[in-house]
């Protein structure tokens, strides 16, 4: 360390400071949405499997939280097998 | 009126069972009739802190499953004659424990003490949800730590959810007992200070014990801090603290063991 840092050199408390702030803002926002995230996840599944096969796993539910909007996500994987069952269904 | 405390912090080795022994102990040492309980199942460590580790036959798990009866579990303080333990088990059975089963023992605790404080384990699991399951208020301990500030705001949240108190949509009361303070490093902006941490969790303060060799010392001989050593800095902390949950006002300040000259110039004090 120069001696000029020496000098220079703060304390780093108002760095952990900054850095709670910033996190637990974002934390306590999406505290409990991941219980919200399970139900959706499991009722979707359930209105899909009424037409089409699918793997849970297949089911992917994600919530990206922006400043003035937020988005929800639903990726479905639809084996090609499931496909046919959809085409004869319609 | 019996007050069901739970000690808590989520994250481990900040001094959840210390703090648990020193409070405890500081309300007997009032008067208060005190029973101390471990829920740490499996990691059980109040009753070595307590100095009682060889009188321990039955425990809490005994008497949530109906091997033994309460009074036969509670062991009494060989020092403060209004202090009990009521140690946990060192099963490795995570289910040993059942919501009906603390709620009966915790109701019984109730009728026979004037305080029945809750050593909870680290962690988010069972343990701990159970060990603030029926509490009336929470002491919260954390370290100017980022980790620990963090995972005490996340104990918060679980306090203002999952307790039966918050479940009926009553408010538990929140404290957060700042421990291994370093008052000259906070200054010196090495340190989160008590403002940073009382603002980021927006909870209010019981106390705030400072880092003391004492501490370490009064575990090594298995005694709560304010009976061996109740002069020390952070003994007075905790007496401080413990007048406080009484409801006493009790100006908030930094107790210190700083050595004056003398003792510098004379090395270690004879102990």
């Amino acid at each position: 360390m120069t001696l000029f840092n020496l000098f220079r050199r703060r304390g780093s408390a108002p760095v952990a400071r900054e850095r709670l702030q910033i996190l637990l803002s974002y934390e306590r926002a999406t505290r409990g949405q991941s219980d919200l995230l399970a139900l959706l996840r499991e009722e979707i599944l359930v209105a899909i499997t009424k037409h089409i096969t699918v793997e849970r796993e297949n089911v992917q539910v994600r919530m990206d939280r922006g400043t003035s909007v937020s988005t929800l996500a639903i990726d479905v994987e639809i084996p090609n097998s499931a496909g046919l069952l959809l085409a004869t269904a319609s | 009126m019996a007050k069901v405390l739970v000690v808590t912090s989520g994250k481990g080795g900040v001094g959840k069972t210390t703090s648990t022994a020193a409070l405890g102990a500081a309300l007997a040492q009032a008067g208060q009739k005190v029973a101390v309980v471990d829920f740490d199942v499996g990691l059980r460590n109040l009753d070595l802190v307590m100095g009682a580790e060889r009188r321990v036959v039955f425990d809490l798990v005994n008497v949530v499953q109906g091997i033994a009866k309460l009074p036969q579990a509670l062991i009494r303080d060989k020092r403060v004659e209004t202090l009990w333990l009521l140690p946990a088990s060192q099963t490795r059975d995570k289910d040993a424990l059942t919501e009906q089963g603390v709620a009966d023992v915790i109701k019984e605790l109730r009728r026979q003490f004037d305080w029945v404080i809750c050593d909870s384990p680290a962690g988010i699991e069972r343990g701990a949800t159970l060990a603030m399951r029926f509490a009336d208020a929470a002491v919260i301990v954390t370290n100017p730590e980022v980790s620990s500030v963090r995972d005490s705001d996340r104990i918060i949240g679980l306090l203002d959810s999952k307790t039966e108190k918050a479940e009926k949509g009553q408010r538990i009361e929140k404290h957060i007992l700042i421990t291994r303070y370093d008052a000259q490093r906070a200054a010196r902006g090495e340190m989160l200070t008590i403002e940073d941490v009382l603002e980021i969790l927006s909870t209010p303060l019981l106390g705030i014990i400072p880092e003391s060799e004492e501490v370490l010392r009064a575990s090594n001989v298995g005694s709560p801090i304010t009976l061996s050593n109740a002069g020390s800095a952070a003994a007075r902390a905790y007496l401080d603290a413990a007048r406080r949950l009484k409801g006493d006002t009790v100006p908030m300040s930094v107790p210190s063991d700083r050595k004056g000259l003398f003792d510098k110039l004379f090395g270690r004090r004879a102990a």
